[in-house]
């Protein structure tokens, strides 16, 4: 009985969300479209992240060439407006891409949840005034803020970039977040915890936000994607971060260096079709945690 | 059992409302009730789907305010309790068992978190050691065996087993009122009987308090004493359970009666 009491009581105190995650975990290994997303994407990151160190490329920015010098043994993918690697310049591109929308999905999401569980657990006044707030982010656009802040401010660093962006994203998961926590909030097992003592803090932490996990994954995998494009189409507007190479900026220098209508294809193509393919693995990803969480929607 | 006039009732509501929405969409869904419980009664309330037996539960839980009345527990008025601190003073002497065990239940915890978590509610809070032991008492209470159930997870037991878990639960704190609300209604027959049984052991041997929750006359007349009929949020009739079903006084009443078979004795519902 004792070394009953003993053993077990360290796995007492472990906590019970482990146990929901690990099948959750176990799930994703027999889902197809999950693996394949997943691995598409780790492709992306270790291109980015680990290619320049494995193939030695540490300046994206050298000129090794001439203006649009065509794809050869040296350039792989051939010379940009400037002269410079553009097979170089698309893994620091890639990473930079990364980055920002790493730093805006997860200001976005964290922001979201808390503005989201709080208004939709709460309720009343609370939610009213929180929703209020959150319509009138939405309505501006993260460029309006850019552009007020390139007037401002003569550098725009990476980090700078991901937090306007995150800053200006986070409303639709808020609101997205409101909707399912105020249908969890009527559910039996709040009631239970309440009726266990548990206070506002521990029942959003323990009874609500579990619950939510998987959307919350879902909404950030989104925000990743939508931060990377964001940040794209800025750049591509001149409003990208200043002194490197993202997606974007790659795509803005081949506009304006006319590589569309002089054939440079190496200058405009790979950027755009990465961009594509970080997008759509994405979005698999996402919609591959649903089938994995969502017992309804997995497949035999 | 014959209490002292002067001595207050064990539970006593005045005049308990409760309205949801406003205008034309105003719900009455529980209106102007009133009644008393003595301690160690099993009191059941019944009536048709939305005539307001769930949120008069959640009122006397006090997971719910009231739009009017009172509800006194010892003669002292617990509707003017407000905010965690008060609330839990009340909810160490009442506690809850619900209709649906297994999204009453935390899925991403085990039996052993949820029960041990019940005792937060408690003034001082115990050690692990006595927690655990605490658990593993309720478990043997209500018929569960602690060394196989006490680390599950509730999609690893049968509903019966679950719910079995839910009124260990409600049992942590040492509850003076359990009130439980379709606590049945989930579980297929032949459970139904373990579970009243275990309501009515519990009053037996710990002199619980207990409001019986249902839509089911048969059940109401196997476990409770007294009978409280609800229609569409008022209280039409009550009284001795023999006496309400046998003789009944309200047109909803009869009506309620002509859906259940004929009563021949407590046993005659389950076919024993
Ligand atoms: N949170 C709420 N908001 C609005 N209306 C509500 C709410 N809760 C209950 N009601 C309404 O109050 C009335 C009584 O509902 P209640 O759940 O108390 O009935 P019930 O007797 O428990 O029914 P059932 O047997 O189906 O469980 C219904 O008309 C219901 O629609
Ligand atoms: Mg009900």
């Amino acid at each position: 009985m004792t070394t009953m009491t003993q053993t077990r009581g360290r796995r007492y105190s472990s906590p019970g969300v482990l146990g929901g995650m690990g099948r959750a975990f176990l799930l994703a290994a027999y889902s197809p479209r999950f693996l394949f997303a997943l691995t598409v994407f780790l492709l992306i990151l270790s291109f980015g992240f680990l290619g320049p160190i494995i193939l030695g490329r540490h300046d994206a920015l050298m000129t090794v060439g001439g203006l649009y010098d065509k794809p050869s043994s040296t350039a792989w993918l051939g010379t940009d407006n400037f002269g410079r690697d553009v097979f170089t310049q698309l893994m620091y591109g890639i990473r930079t891409s990364l980055i920002i929308g790493f730093i805006a999905g997860s200001i976005a999401t964290t922001l979201g949840l808390l503005i989201g569980t709080t208004a939709g657990f709460v309720g009343g006044t609370v939610e009213n005034v929180l929703m209020a707030i959150t319509n009138v982010v939405i309505t501006i656009p993260s460029i309006v803020i850019l552009i007020l802040l390139s007037i401002a401010i003569s550098t725009r660093s990476i980090v700078v970039m991901g937090m306007i962006i995150g800053i200006t994203s986070w409303p639709w998961t808020a609101r997205a977040v409101r909707a399912q926590a105020s249908s969890l909030r009527t559910r039996e097992h709040v009631d239970i915890a309440r009726l266990s003592g548990a206070g506002t803090l521990s029942l959003i932490f323990s009874e609500i936000v579990p619950f939510m996990l998987s959307y919350v994954v879902m909404a950030f995998v989104l925000q990743l994607s939508s931060g990377i494009l964001q940040e794209a189409a800025l750049s591509m507007l001149g409003l990208g971060p200043s002194g490197n190479v993202s997606l974007g900026i790659m795509l803005q220098w081949a506009l304006l260096w006319e590589s569309v209508r002089t054939g440079a294809w190496w200058a405009f193509l790979p950027p755009a079709l990465l961009l594509t393919l970080i997008a759509f693995s994405l979005l698999l990803l996402q919609s591959s945690i649903d089938e994995i969480f969502n017992p309804r929607l997995r497949r035999s | 059992m014959n209490a002292p006039s002067t001595q207050p009732p064990f539970l006593e509501t005045q005049n308990l409302s409760r309205t949801f929405g406003h205008g034309a969409q105003l719900v009455r869904a529980v209106d102007r009730v009133s009644f008393t419980v003595r301690q160690g009664e099993i009191v059941a309330i019944v009536g048709e789907s939305g005539s307001g037996k769930t949120t008069l539960g959640r009122l006397l839980l006090r997971l719910l305010d009231p739009t009017d009345g009172r509800i006194l527990l010892h003669g002292q008025d617990v509707t003017a309790l407000r905010g965690g601190k008060q609330l839990r003073t009340y909810w160490r002497k009442v506690q809850a068992v619900f209709q649906d065990p297994y999204s009453a239940f935390n899925q991403f915890y085990t039996n052993a978190r949820v029960l041990s978590r019940s005792l937060d509610v408690l003034e001082t809070q115990p050690s692990r050691e006595e927690r655990l032991q605490r658990t593993i008492d309720a478990l043997r209470e209500v018929g569960l065996d602690p060394e196989d159930t006490l680390f599950k997870y509730p999609h690893q037991l049968s509903g019966g087993q679950v719910q079995r878990v839910m009124i260990a639960r409600a049992l942590m704190v040492s509850p003076e009122l359990l009130i439980a609300d379709e606590p049945t209604s989930m579980l297929d027959a032949s459970l139904r009987v373990t579970v009243l049984n275990l309501l009515k052991d519990l009053r037996d041997q710990r002199d619980m308090t207990i409001l019986f929750i249902t839509h089911d006359l048969g059940q109401a007349y196997y476990i409770a004493d007294r009978v409280l009929v609800m229609y569409q949020g008022q209280m039409v009739e009550q009284g001795p359970v023999e006496e309400v079903l046998q003789n009944p006084q309200h047109d909803y009443t009869r009506r309620l009666m002509s859906d259940v078979p004929l009563l021949r004795g407590r046993k005659s519902f389950f076919g024993q």
